[in-house]
């Protein structure tokens, strides 16, 4: 056992001082190593971030939102509807809910427009907005509304403080009376309705009753959106995780070549190890433990970087891509959310495909004949 | 097919291992027809230098088959949201008729490399690798469930669609379905807890005749397996009640989620290890008095079956602490 | 003490093929213990594939080879000591060899980059013996060849002759009973072969069996060669009086 541990302890120390020997080539090894890394675990850890910053959202939303189809397409609901759905059992509340999105022509954004229980002419709006129209609590923005006439000029009671900034970036909050005015929104009809139930498992028998009921209606259920989040989510990440295995796999032809491509140095070296007495399996070890501190160094750079990019930069590398070209982007600090789990996704992505790559050229190198050194 | 980061990184590595061992399973095949030790010729040479290729893949596969396994459980319970009805991995896996298969294989697979390695250290410590031939059998078994799982494991997770109604975990090991699985949960608890002392116990007295009388190695081997299956459903019987403080809660996964400190690792790693060393200790029972192996195996042997009734007694001591600062308690 | 003794020895190389050749041919000797054993012979003759087959670096195609008196810890204790190299597997060879023989090689074969200390060391590493213990038996060693002041620069600062004594260190590390030099005097000017000599000697006088293939007179032709076999075309041509 003694044995075992210190043979383990004097090989890893020469590999160690091999790596060193050969500085130029490993850190150009290891840099790229890093940056694959780097960028897989960026990827993964905004991934999650971004679903964590959905849920959030998600959990003020309603148990189910009931929209009405027209032709396939999403139309208004009308009032009576909401009364219907009401008078139905295990229902506790319907809300009619007026909402819709907003082109602001000068800034080229686009505004979602919430309404809420507050007085006419005086609006709330998210810190995109804020930065969008520079404009502060106390002024003054003007928006064009539908029927082309007297433009809309509402005072701006507060910049919403939110934590987290992604949905709330681009909100305007006004009066349900703002709201019609801007576009001509007609009487009786919301955008949709929000429904609390007294029981959440009833949730589909609820919505079996209500597309009973009214054909033309659409529940979704709270779960069914936080299951397209978390798939849009997935899949997103997933086509850039499919772009970067490209990555992964030019980066596994590189370490392949570089442990096959020995330099004459190398084999010379391996040559004489093996004539002085060194076996096989001393050789793979040495390899191994070349390897290991080479991949776990990268790993525990590329992991920092990520971390460092994703949660005090907030990924300037990927938002454009994830997130939408939109241009109130978003100014906000992800919150960590990393996890063994992530980190074990990370290692299997990167770690273990570049350990299974390197088998082979190891044990050719390995395998050079102990007499070789004799021969040269 | 769902394109979610841990699943692109487990097909991917399934698909890498599968190449391997096949790749090993080609070595094996050449050492089966072409093996002469006494032999110094060129083909001797290059097959000799090709064991050391084959028996570094096999470690590296081991490690990833372990890691893999507990990687597609984690999967599957990060999954479970995008399936409406399941709660937790259990549901993921049954979301078609791969998941479980998928999951058998990992285990056997890890045990089987596990054994296989075993073999194989005892087989370099005789000079004559007495046991190349057995050896390399074994791998031609393990190389094709290894590609096999490869290819179930796609089947999976490509059969995957978002939104399919699943049974979740709690109709899944509730007693009244009537699948594999709900079977082992309708185990009665109380048998079952005897069953499991008896056999920890069994494993424990067997293993104590071999460690110190050298006899009864067929045995142990045969106990310490019967303990592993025994222990598992005892995990889904009764063990994972106390863990839960549920009377019906009998999911063999969430108990590695964080929420219950992550104790299904312990138990786990230690009713694997266990499994794998006691089987190992069966399997080199043959050769234990042949020729170069009378210096080897018997010493292995010793060494095998004091870690797994160490492991075991580990993990009836984690049971037991469970059951004792369990807020449940069963009326018995 | 170590004998070795080797019947019918042959060794061929690319068997098949149009290259194929026999660089050792139907070869029979016995080594003496203690003593000093020239091989002789033009470059070509097999003398250095000879040693390699009688260092356990490599296995002959056919004959054997068996090494007297000395008993490993993986044979079992009933078995009578000696070991019959020729079928064993390389792990095992390679045991042999480390506790056997030491090599001193033409090229010196230092590894560059690496302090002189650490070359010493090397052939102990994978041994798995406590890095202090062989540690203090090259610091030793060191001061026996009076390089001890080199100790921590790199090998490519030495002398030639400085270099010599440091690849007859390292092969004295392991303490092994055979000390195998293939052509050790080919690179090295007549003071430093003749210096050279001097340590055969006094290896020689501690024990030690050696084993020197070379074409240098001042190596055969030295009193301290008890014995000159002479190669050629992978036979032995004389194998010279035994001691």
């Amino acid at each position: 056992m003694n044995r075992t541990i210190e043979r383990h302890k004097n090989i890893l120390e020469f590999s160690l001082s091999s790596l060193l020997r050969r500085k130029t080539k490993n850190a150009s090894l290891l840099a790229i190593y890093t940056l694959i890394v780097f960028a897989i675990a960026s990827l993964l850890f905004f991934l999650s971030a971004m679903k964590r910053e959905a849920l959030l959202i998600l959990k003020d939303a309603p148990d189910m939102v009931v929209q009405r189809m027209e032709a396939g397409r999403q139309d208004l609901v009308p009032l009576s509807y909401a009364k219907e759905i009401a008078a139905l059992r295990g229902v506790r509340e319907v809300k009619p809910r007026l909402w819709g999105y907003y082109y602001d022509s000068p800034s080229g954004g686009n505004l979602t427009v919430m309404t809420a229980e507050m007085p006419a002419g005086f609006i709330k709006i998210g810190s995109g907005v804020s930065r969008l129209r520079r404009a502060t609590a106390a002024d003054v923005i003007v928006l064009q509304s539908y029927d082309n006439e007297v433009p809309l000029m509402l005072e701006i009671e507060e910049v919403l403080p939110y934590e987290s900034e992604l949905a709330a970036a681009d909100l305007v909050i006004m009066s349900e009376l703002d709201f019609r005015k801007l576009f001509k929104f007609p009487q009786g009809h919301a955008t949709d309705l929000a429904l609390t139930v007294a029981n959440p498992r009833e949730l589909s028998t609820l919505a079996g009753k209500i597309v009973d009921k009214f054909p033309d209606a659409r529940p979704i259920l709270k779960s069914e959106m936080l299951r397209t989040y978390d798939s849009i989510f997935d899949w997103r990440g997933g086509m850039m995780l499919v772009m970067m295995i490209a990555a992964v796999l030019s980066f596994i032809i590189f370490a392949w070549d570089r442990a096959t491509g020995l330099s004459a140095e190398e084999r010379k070296e391996i040559g004489i190890l093996k004539s002085i007495g060194w076996e096989t399996s001393d050789v793979l070890l040495l390899k191994f433990w070349e390897g290991a501190v080479i991949s776990l160094s990268a790993f525990f750079f590329g992991v920092i970087a990520a971390y460092v990019h994703v949660y005090f930069f907030s990924a300037p590398l990927f938002q454009p891509v994830l997130k939408g070209w939109s241009v109130l982007y978003p100014q906000f600090k992800l919150v960590p959310a990393v996890d063994t789990y992530q980190l074990g996704v990370l290692f299997f992505l990167t770690v273990a495909p570049y350990t299974f790559a390197t088998i082979i050229p190891c044990w050719r190198a390995a395998t050079i004949d102990p007499d070789a050194a004799m021969r040269s | 097919m769902i394109l979610h980061p841990a699943v692109l990184s487990l097909m991917t590595m399934s698909l890498l291992a599968g190449i391997m061992v096949l790749l090993a399973g080609a070595v094996g095949v050449r050492i089966l027809f072409s093996w002469n030790i006494k032999s110094g010729s060129e083909l001797q040479l290059s097959l000799e230098r090709q064991t050391y290729l084959v028996s570094t893949i096999l470690a590296y596969t081991f490690v990833f088959q372990i890691l893999s396994l507990f990687l597609y459980i984690y999967t599957a319970d990060n999954l479970h949201g995008l399936f409406v009805g399941a709660m937790c991995a259990a549901g993921t896996l049954n979301v078609n008729e791969y998941g479980y298969p998928v999951l058998l294989l990992k285990i056997v697979n890890f045990l089987l490399a596990g054994t296989w390695l075993i073999v194989n250290y005892a087989d370099t410590r005789g000079y004559d690798y007495p046991l190349i031939r057995a050896k390399y059998a074994l791998l031609l078994l393990i190389a094709p469930l290894v590609l096999f799982e490869a290819y179930e494991q796609y089947r999976y997770f490509s059969g995957l669609h978002a939104d399919i109604i699943t049974s979740c975990c709690g109709a899944l090991f509730s007693q009244d379905t009537r699948n594999i699985s709900g079977d082992i949960a309708a185990l009665p608890a109380r048998p079952m807890a005897i069953a499991f002392f008896a056999a920890m116990t069994a494993t424990l007295v067997s293993g104590h005749l071999f460690y110190w009388k050298g006899r009864g190695g067929w045995l142990f081997s045969a106990v310490s397996l019967v303990a592993f299956l025994v222990g598992v459903a005892s995990l889904i019987s009764f063990i994972s009640l106390y863990i839960y403080e549920l009377p019906t809660h009998h999911c063999p996964f969430c108990c590695l989620q964080e929420e219950y400190g992550y104790i299904g690792y312990a138990l786990y790693a230690t009713l694997l290890g266990g499994a794998v060393t006691g089987l190992g200790t069966g399997v080199l029972m043959p050769w234990r008095n042949r020729g170069s192996m009378k210096q080897v195996i018997p010493q292995l042997q010793r060494t095998l079956t004091l870690v797994t009734v160490i492991l075991y007694l580990l993990f009836t001591l984690i049971v037991l602490y469970r059951i004792k600062f369990s807020a449940l308690t069963l009326g018995w | 003490m170590n004998m070795i003794s080797l019947t019918n020895i042959s060794k061929s190389f690319h068997v098949g093929k149009a290259s194929q050749f026999v660089a050792v041919n139907d070869v029979s000797l016995d080594i003496e213990p203690g003593k000093v054993t020239i091989l002789k012979g033009p470059s070509g003759s097999g003398k250095t594939t000879l040693m390699t087959l009688i260092g356990c670096m490599a296995r002959p195609t056919s004959g054997r080879i068996v090494l007297s008196g000395m008993r490993a810890a993986w044979m079992a204790s009933e078995e009578p000591a000696g070991v019959e190299i020729t079928s064993l597997p390389e792990r095992f060879l390679n045991d042999i060899r480390r506790r056997t023989f030491g090599f001193v090689f033409q090229q010196f074969n230092l590894l560059k980059g690496i302090s002189v200390l650490e070359n010493v060391m090397l052939p102990a590493y994978p041994t798995g013996e406590d890095h202090r213990e062989f540690a203090k038996r090259a610091g030793v060693l060191l001061e026996q060849f009076s390089i001890a002041r080199h100790a921590s620069s790199p090998v490519e600062w030495l002398s030639g002759g400085e270099l010599q004594r440091v690849a007859i260190a390292r092969a004295l590390i392991n303490d092994p009973s055979v000390i195998i030099a293939d052509e050790p005097t080919a690179h090295l000017d007549t003071a430093l072969s003749r210096e050279f000599m001097t340590i055969v000697g006094t290896l020689k006088k501690a024990g030690k069996t050696i084993l020197i293939a070379s074409h240098d007179p001042i190596v055969f032709d030295s009193p301290l060669a008890d014995r000159v076999v002479e190669m050629r075309d992978g036979v032995i041509t004389s194998s010279g009086p035994k001691p």
